[in-house]
């Protein structure tokens, strides 16, 4: 993975490198799909990037293949025919007892193998703690480039993985090459790319692999697991509606007025940054860069200035509904509507009006 | 005992700003930090000498000027500092990064005591890959603990360290071997002042200034652009949605106003609306 370029002026001059790609590495083809599995649940960043996988096997016209790892069972073969239902061709599988829980040695071993065996062009990863703990380590194995956190992923007209990815805080894009080596690894965050349709499909060709490991070869042990409490763990980045406060509030006490409203929705809550460091909201619910990236059919954010870093966060959200008392405030360049106003005045307003017209007794009047 | 500590020296990136028409990075006048998560790494670092005593030596490859961080990293209370800086190393990615900081680390073991931990933070905030850490594990053949909130015990007798690492779904309770990487997630642990008596020594302390050469690189091709398998080929403005947002005049009651244009413009919103607050 490039570090941050420092100009956009060596970058043009890095393109001039481009050499032929070595004869070995001609072998490698297909587009690959790491299937991220944890305690007998799929992470849906997975079938993300099997949407995204797709199209890019379609226009390579390659196979697009899942690689599932995991323990034997239930678990991991259903995760392998849900592969072929989020348009996989085929499935690489490792199944071992080994490997239920997640832990480097043992899951990087399994995936560099399979990447040695079966050699794919394009390997795409979650950027999740899984995702990135084990991208790092297997790149560095088969010593070949890795983009991380990539919010594009494309293929140029000679077939390269043009993978592009915010830089600087979010303020520049860069598109990034891995041009002669294979495979071309990246890794995208959960929520950057849609969710492609689930279409039910029979379960297709698997092929197994062998991991070669006795739990003596694996030295780190997982001494327990501390699942996060259900009421603790805050489904933002998969919440159809999110409201966000920023620093616009003024004060901690004002925040209720974003939890209210996301009550009266049943949505989640969020907010920008500067909230979390100053300890006034827990940093689950940070919404950008370095927070979550959301993709909800609505997003209120309210005294948010909309931040490039912030931006980055909530561009996928089908609406996203700006509240700011500054007209030229930059949210207003990418919110796709937006109302001048003082958010402690109207969020409480805007509470008791969409609880006025989505209570249920409100449309049981309009029924009868 | 002795602990590595890599540390990158950052712009602060709160304040860049990039130039409107050549898309270029205005660095000038923007001031550099030692990346914020560096610092939990670092303060983890020197509790743990704090409690089992050892040296804390800490580690960065960049610019001659990278060397205000280090300074800064010895009043904080580091025992020993080490820059790697040649010409050599300009335009590394990920790969090349680990490889000269691998080799780093190996000089500074024949030099100064072989590491039991070597610790990086979680990642950078202008390269952001969390790459770097797990690279440099599997160069120097260590175990790797990503993300960890907390170092629950060590014992240097059997050699083995408990750590608290964050999971997807939760905290695993991982007990590994050292030597071993830790990549510090941010926590509590805010770095320490550092004592009067580190601040007068880091203002004289000699600093250990490598080339590539003197930290026994061997393969000159494996560092900077030409160690890099990675190459950027375009760096771009994020394109500006080309309307701009649609604005509701805040009239007698803005609240219903705003309500009904987000209807009238998403009018499946309505109903979707009313059953998920129905589940309240
Ligand atoms: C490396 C890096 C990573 C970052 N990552 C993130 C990230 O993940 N997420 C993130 O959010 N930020 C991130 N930031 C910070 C980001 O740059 C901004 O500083 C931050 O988003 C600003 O937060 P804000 O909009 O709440 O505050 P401000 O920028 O201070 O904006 C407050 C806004 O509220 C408006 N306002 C004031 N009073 C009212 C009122 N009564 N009613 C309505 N509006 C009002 C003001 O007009 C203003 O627009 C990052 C920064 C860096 C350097
Ligand atoms: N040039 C460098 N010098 C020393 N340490 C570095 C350097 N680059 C990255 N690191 C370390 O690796 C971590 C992850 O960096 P990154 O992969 O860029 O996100 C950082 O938090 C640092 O601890």
């Amino acid at each position: 993975m490039s570090t941050a370029p420092k100009t956009a002026a060596p970058a043009a001059g890095r393109a001039a490198t481009k050499k032929e790609l070595p004869e070995h590495f001609k072998a490698y083809k297909h587009v690959w799909v790491f299937i991220e599995q944890e305690r007998g649940q799929v992470h849906p960043v997975s079938w993300e990037l099997m949407g995204a996988g797709r199209k890019l096997a379609d226009k390579l016209k390659v196979d697009l293949a899942a690689v599932v790892i995991g323990p034997e069972g239930e678990a991991t073969q259903s995760a392998a025919a849900e592969a072929f239902c989020y348009g996989a061709d085929l499935v690489y599988m490792v199944a071992d007892n080994l490997l239920t829980d997640y832990r480097n040695e043992s899951y990087t071993k399994a995936l560099t193998d399979v990447v040695n065996t079966y050699k794919p062009e394009i390997l795409l990863l979650g950027a999740t703690t899984l995702g990135r703990d084990l991208a790092g380590s297997v790149a560095t194995t088969l010593l070949t480039g890795l983009t991380a956190d990539c919010t594009e992923l494309d293929v140029d007209a000679d077939g390269s993985l043009a993978a592009t990815r915010p830089t600087f805080g979010g303020s520049l894009l860069c598109t990034i090459y891995t041009l002669n080596y294979r495979p071309q690894m990246a890794t995208v965050r959960p929520r950057v790319m849609p969710m492609p349709e689930r279409v039910v499909r029979p379960v297709g060709r698997i092929v197994s692999h062998p991991l070669g490991l006795v739990e003596d070869d694996i030295v780190t042990k997982v001494l327990s697991f501390l699942p996060d409490r259900d009421s603790a763990k805050s489904n933002l980045a998969y919440a159809d509606v999110v409201v966000a406060g920023g620093l616009g509030l003024g004060s901690p006490e004002n925040f209720q007025l974003v939890r209210q409203l996301a009550t009266v929705l049943g949505a989640e809550y969020g907010c920008s940054r500067p909230l979390v460091q100053k300890g006034w909201i827990t940093s689950d619910r940070q919404i950008g860069q370095t927070g979550k990236t959301i993709r909800p059919k609505l997003y209120i954010a309210a005294g948010i200035s909309g931040a490039i870093q912030h931006r980055v966060g909530v561009e996928g959200a089908d609406l996203i509904v700006a509240i700011n008392t500054d007209r030229n405030a930059p949210i207003f360049d990418f919110a796709h509507m937006g109302i001048v106003a003082d958010a402690i005045r109207l969020l409480p307003a805007l509470t008791a009006a969409f609880r006025a017209r989505l209570s249920p007794h409100s449309r049981d009047r309009i029924a009868s | 005992m002795h602990i590595v500590v890599c540390i990158k020296q950052v712009p602060d990136s709160a304040q860049i700003r990039v130039h409107p028409v050549t898309n270029t990075i205005m660095r000038q006048g923007v001031p550099t930090i030692i990346n914020p998560y560096d610092l939990f790494a670092l303060e983890a670092a020197l509790e743990l000498r704090d409690q089992f005593g050892g040296e804390v030596t800490v580690l960065t490859m960049g610019p001659p000027s990278a060397e205000d961080s280090l300074r800064k990293a010895l009043t904080f209370g580091a025992d020993r500092a080490v820059l790697l800086t040649d010409r050599f190393f300009a335009g590394a990615d990920t790969l090349a990064t680990t490889y000269a900081l691998a080799t780093a680390i190996r000089k500074i073991s024949t030099e100064f005591g072989a590491p039991d931990l070597v610790f990086t933070g979680k990642q950078t905030i202008d390269g952001d890959t969390a790459q770097v850490g797990p690279g440099i594990a599997k160069r120097l053949g260590l175990l790797q603990l990503t993300y960890v909130a907390k170092i629950s015990a060590l014992d240097l007798q059997a050699r083995t360290i408990d750590a608290e690492r964050r999971s997807e779904g939760g905290v695993q309770l991982l007990r590994t071997r050292l030597p071993c990487l830790v990549t510090m997630l941010e926590a509590t642990n805010q770095i320490r002042r550092g004592a009067m008596a580190d601040a007068l020594r880091a203002a004289r302390a000699p600093i250990v200034k490598w080339s590539a050469q003197d930290a026994g690189v061997e393969d000159i091709s494996k560092c900077g652009l030409r160690g890099s398998p990675t190459i950027v080929k375009r760096v771009f403005a994020p394109a500006a949605r080309s309307e701009k947002a649609v604005l509701i005049e805040s009239g007698e009651q803005p609240a219903e106003a705003l309500i009904d244009a987000i209807f009238k413009r998403q009018p499946a919103l309505e109903t979707e609306l009313a059953a998920l607050a129905r589940g309240y």
